[in-house]
């Protein structure tokens, strides 16, 4: 079955997936600076940061209100808006979009909280396939060891307690990563993901990325994608900035 | 001729649900903008009533998880097709598991002011895909019986321009410019509607009203084929129900 739409546009479309604490964001945020320093243009996509849903989910998790289906479909709903009004136009334009987290991330946690497969795989059809798809991989414990205990309280959906797995929060969270864990392992082979080992130094990690990058759409980096010309000024430190250079 | 239990899902069972357990009747009322729709449910509601059926009365964008998120996004100016079909896709599915199949459960008469059909021809019109549609809109129950008030767009341009006075942003389709203005657009958008509602009547069995006919008339069809649905009280009403008390229609937000 084939996922998602293909990228027909000049940009590239890259996504890193991975649990909490797996170390993708930073990585992602390397690759972009280099990719930036570059003079490629470059745009973030996070998961679940459209404006346009943002009270509704806000809401909906407040109160706890989400079942598994609404709580797939307002993700597939900030999903789409950001595809329509920002990573679409993006690509048509010739940028790199990194995204920080994209439909696999629903695939593993949608299944995992007991919503089919089948229809969580059709749900996100209007997808554009990623041209690169980097899967942090990484032991329940080194994740969690980098989460628990460095930051805020868990929260009530993230730790999956709506899953009623265990009352203990932290116990339940660490059930519900090592389900997505499994989930995003048996997808692996099949989404064709580039999959990283997390446990190395961040430095080796990088460098098998940006190898990956290079090798895989370099030609497309030095011919289509856009690209400063040396008059412009880009936003060396900006990670929002590149709607801006456009 | 009463439809059978029990109830089931199109093609996708939602979790922890047992439709077995679903005792009540599933109405919908469904057809375009501007046909009259709300005034037969008001009309249904106190009928049913009258003759001691609970009622529960839904509709389009009346969730309490994502109404107020879709009125919200309509009135910007980012909404975009995919955007809108989920946004409502989130709305029905919250209506359906919190309200919906909680009454039916409770045996309730459940009328539903517009379905997963009128949020799949909304889409269609807008040039998505039928198939993911389908497939994305599974999870819905089968319902006992689907009216289709059916007009012609010139029926609804009179509707509009008689009633409420001006055109729609939304009813007309203005987010895609099917037209260069309103009444351009409105025609255009409603008759893609119209042949989307028009394709699915017989697949998903709708029981099609012409809605050119005078809401009495509208009205005692509706009663002489819901009175069908319930076998256990149609002789004590007889084949056609008394008429029913007056009651102005409920004002509702444009879905």
């Amino acid at each position: 079955m084939p996922y998602f739409r293909p990228n027909r546009y000049r940009g590239k479309l890259i996504v890193v997936e991975g649990i909490d604490g797996s170390g993708k964001s930073t990585q992602l945020s390397l690759l972009s600076q280099w990719l930036r320093s570059e003079r490629l243009a470059v745009a973030f996509s996070e998961w679940n940061s459209s404006p346009l849903v943002r009270v509704t989910t806000k809401r909906g998790k407040r109160k706890e209100m989400f079942t598994p289906t609404t709580f797939s479909l307002i993700h597939a709903t900030d999903f789409a808006d950001r595809l329509e009004t920002y990573i679409t136009p993006l690509l048509k334009a010739g940028a790199i979009v990194c995204a920080d987290r994209y439909a696999y991330t629903a695939y593993a946690r949608d299944v995992v909280r007991g919503v089919s497969r089948r229809w969580v795989r059709n749900l996100y059809q209007f997808a554009i396939r990623p041209n690169l798809r980097f899967y942090f991989r990484v032991p329940l414990d080194i994740a969690l060891g980098r989460i628990l205990g460095g930051r805020d309280a868990l929260k009530y959906y993230e730790a999956g307690m709506d899953l009623g797995l265990s009352r203990n929060i932290e116990e339940s969270f660490r059930l519900f990563q090592g389900r997505i864990l499994e989930e995003y392992d048996t997808m692996a082979e099949d989404m064709g993901f580039h999959v990283i080992d997390a446990t190395q130094s961040i430095e080796a990690q990088q460098q098998q990325m940006r190898d990956t990058v290079m090798k895989e759409i370099g030609e497309s980096l030095k011919k289509t994608v856009l690209r400063l010309s040396p008059g412009m000024n880009g936003h060396p430190n900006g990670r929002e900035t590149t709607a801006a250079i456009l | 001729m009463a439809e059978k239990q029990p109830l089931r899902f199109y093609s996708e069972p939602l979790p922890g649900i047992d439709p077995e357990e679903l005792q009540g009747k599933l109405i919908v009322v469904e057809g375009p903008d501007a046909v009259g729709r709300s005034t037969q449910v008001a009309r249904l509601r106190a009928w049913l009533e009258h003759e001691g059926h609970a009622v529960l009365d839904t509709g389009m964008a009346r969730s309490a998880l994502a109404g107020k998120g879709i009125q919200q996004a309509k009135n910007g100016n980012t909404l975009g097709p995919v955007t809108m079909t989920l946004f409502y896709a989130t709305d029905f599915a919250d209506r359906l598991e919190n309200e919906i199949i909680p009454a039916l459960r409770a045996g309730f008469v459940v009328i539903t002011d517009r379905y997963i059909f009128s949020l799949m021809a909304r889409a269609i019109a807008r040039g998505e895909d039928r198939v993911w549609l389908e497939k994305l809109a599974g999870f819905a129950l089968v319902p006992h019986a689907i009216y289709y008030l059916r007009a012609e767009v010139k029926d609804l341009v009179t509707r509009v321009v008689m009633g409420r006075g001006r055109f729609d942003h939304w009813e007309s389709g203005m987010d895609m410019r099917f037209g260069t203005d309103m009444h351009d657009s409105f025609v255009r958008y409603q008759a893609r509607l119209i042949r989307a509602l028009d394709r699915m009547a017989d697949e998903y069995n709708f029981k099609v009203l012409d809605a050119s006919k005078t809401p009495d008339r509208i009205f005692r069809e509706l009663q002489s084929s819901i009175a069908k649905l319930f076998p256990a009280s149609r002789k004590r009403l007889g084949i056609v129900a008394p008429a029913p008390p007056r009651r102005a229609p409920r004002k509702t937000p444009a879905a």
